[in-house]
């Protein structure tokens, strides 16, 4: 007994094979019928891995786990705005309103204690980011996929989520558009597709838009939804005064109470979805620990010489884990598997190149106080050489065992 | 007479060196800016490349073929060092915003690369035409760097105002990104892209052919050995 949605998928099926009117169409098609049902191809031949997971399982697996932070970061973003509108109308400033006021006099009382109020205005900021972000990026990935006949691949599910996560806030729409287009096609599309591209689409459209225009997504302007309010980074305070002045404790930015890219600011709740990585084997614990430790040493390298001009050579590892996107960037991008090491000894290295050079651009580049989106790109220009030594070290290995046994 | 023509024009879309032969990459990454300074440096470098196979191949016969690169080398950088003056003295502005680059020409691959495979084996008419044609195929590309650069990145060509900035009470926000030069090496990609998918045959052989994951392309199964050791 087969379901309705079944028998319909079924009937026009034929439509979209061999010489049906629409086959060129077939991607689309395809993409319809695997959001629904899983895939009925399987590998054919004489090796077979036995596994009930496959690409589909795996990306909803990370898109469920980036579900914590969207909703802490929603809130989070309305908490922060509505604290920020509370001061401006006690201190009879005007502020700028936009499309998204009237929506939010609707749904909301601009109460920002009201958990409720806050959530809604994130959303009311959040949802229009990632439905363009995502309608874009699956069109770019559809285009694609029917021009070179590939399948539609579910990683541009987890690509636009990401990617609408490290939007600031108050990001214009058609730049954040124009980042994740360059984003999949640059980053992943021209080299052949989801598996076969070496930088992380997500990252390479937020580092296009980070150099494109750096009024709206490094500047003062965007890290709190209200127009003309101004906050800078938490890190770009930190690196002009020193972290002790912050006026947020560690705690607020642990549990996510400062400002900062949408699901970037509560490390609690990515930690969630860590955890969900890891229980599932989605993101390897190798790459987790190796960030970890290289962040670790790095910074206690930094406390220990110190400097009198640069108040970020005191800053401890525990904040820096926490501010900026080094946890968001450490989870969900830099576990990425495709643009990651693929050997378990090069994931340690990996890990370590990204937790070290986080650090070097934090604390030593003047230019650019978040160096977490930087790294994990070098990381994975790296990726591919330290995989090649890895294995050639193997070879070796084994050789001369071999040498060995036969003398 | 068609020969010729083939000569001056094949350098510039069938076999431009910068999109297919990968030469001159770095001065197209550093001036290419500004559209105005770009067109400097094409002029300069077409001047250069034009003259300097023109007097390498009319010594070519005389030249002793184990010290022929520092006899290029010596009209090159006598050439490179001409222009370099006369832009000085004409237009200061420019070279200095071209900085280093006038002199590098000195270095450019393209040039030493002409000199090296064509100025060598013709006669000086023919080598001053391929030394044109590919001063036009790096102009080429270097203008159309230069004009989406200048036109993205500030929303202007030639200094003159095509999309209207925000900051002027425009709607154009300009992307800063166009101004870095990590940009040409994406554009000079999408070019080359753009550009071998019109000429097919510029397509190189792919180093290896990733294996279909089916039973047919596997070869037949070793027969299992029943006996080992029989043979």
């Amino acid at each position: 007994m087969k379901d309705p949605l079944r028998n319909f998928l079924d009937k026009i099926k034929p439509t979209f094979q061999g010489k049906g009117g629409l086959s060129y169409y077939f991607p689309i098609f395809d993409v319809i019928e695997n959001l629904f049902y899983s895939s009925d191809k399987r590998t054919k031949g004489l090796t077979h891995v036995r596994d009930g997971s496959d690409i589909q399982r795996i990306m909803v697996v990370v898109w469920l786990a980036t579900f914590p932070t969207m909703f802490a970061g929603m809130y989070n973003l309305g908490y922060q705005s509505l604290n920020a509108i509370e001061q401006l109308t006690l201190a009879n400033t005007a502020f700028e309103k936009d499309w998204h006021w009237p929506l939010i006099t609707f749904f909301t009382s601009l109460n920002p204690n009201s958990f409720m109020d806050c959530l809604v205005y994130g959303a009311i900021y959040f949802i229009p980011i990632y439905v363009v972000v995502f309608a874009v990026g699956i069109g770019c990935e559809l285009i694609f996929a029917l021009i070179r006949r590939h399948e539609v691949s579910e990683g541009a599910f987890v690509t636009t989520v990401l990617f609408a996560l490290s939007c600031p806030p108050n990001a214009p729409l058609w730049q954040a558009a124009l980042g994740i287009a360059v984003g999949l096609v640059i980053g992943k599309e021209i080299f052949g597709g989801t598996g076969k591209n070496f930088l992380n689409p997500a990252l390479t459209g937020r580092a296009f838009l980070y150099f494109a225009y750096p009024a709206s997504w490094s500047g003062d302007m965007s890290w709190v939804a209200v127009d003309g309010y101004t906050a800078a980074t938490i890190l770009g305070t930190a690196a002009q005064d020193g972290y002790q002045t912050l006026a947020y404790s560690w705690n607020n930015a642990f549990l996510g109470f400062i400002p900062g890219s949408i699901g970037e600011t509560s490390t609690l709740a990515i930690l969630v979805g860590l955890a969900i990585l890891l229980y599932t084997k989605v993101a390897s614990w190798r790459i987790v620990m190796g960030v970890a430790i290289g962040t670790i040493l790095t910074s206690y390298l930094f406390n220990i010489v110190g400097s009198e001009t640069n108040p970020m050579f005191s800053m401890p590892f525990w904040w820096h884990m926490v501010i900026g996107g080094y946890a968001f960037g450490l989870v969900f991008m830099a576990t990425e598997p495709v643009s990651g090491s693929h050997t378990n000894a090069g994931r340690w290295v990996y890990g370590i190149v990204i937790g070290v050079m986080v650090i070097l651009i934090r604390v030593l580049n003047p230019a650019f106080p978040e160096g977490m989106m930087l790294a994990i790109l070098f990381g994975n220009l790296l990726a591919p050489l330290i995989d090649h030594f890895v294995v050639q070290n193997n070879i070796k290995k084994r050789l001369s065992l071999q040498n060995a046994q036969t003398q | 007479m068609s020969n010729y023509s083939e000569i001056l024009f094949r350098p510039v879309f069938k076999e431009n060196p910068i999109a297919l032969q990968m030469l001159g990459i770095c001065s197209a990454l550093a001036v290419t800016s500004k559209l105005y300074p770009t067109l400097i440096m094409c002029v300069a470098l077409t001047v250069t490349v034009s003259l300097s196979n023109f007097f390498i191949s009319m010594i070519r016969n005389i030249t002793p073929s184990n010290i022929r690169i520092i006899v290029q080398m010596t009209i090159i950088s006598s050439l490179v060092i001409l222009v370099d003056q006369a832009l000085k003295a004409y237009d200061y502005e420019t070279s200095k915003t071209l900085s280093v680059f006038v002199g590098l020409i000195i270095t450019n691959c393209i040039v030493m690369g002409r000199a090296e495979a064509f100025a060598m084996q013709n006669p000086p008419g023919v080598s001053f035409l391929d030394g044109f044609g590919n001063g036009l195929g790096y102009s080429v590309i270097l203008i159309i760097l230069g004009t989406i650069r200048e036109l993205f990145g500030t929303g202007t060509i030639l200094e003159y105002e095509i999309f209207p900035l925000v900051q002027n009470g425009g709607w154009y926000v300009p992307n800063n990104f166009f101004l870095l030069p990590p940009v040409s090496f994406i554009l000079i990609g999408l070019i080359i892209w753009a550009l071998r998918a019109w000429q097919k045959d510029q397509i190189e052989e792919p180093e290896f052919k990733m294996s279909e994951n089916s039973p047919e392309i596997i070869p037949n199964p070793p027969p299992t050995p029943s006996s080992k050791g029989s043979t």
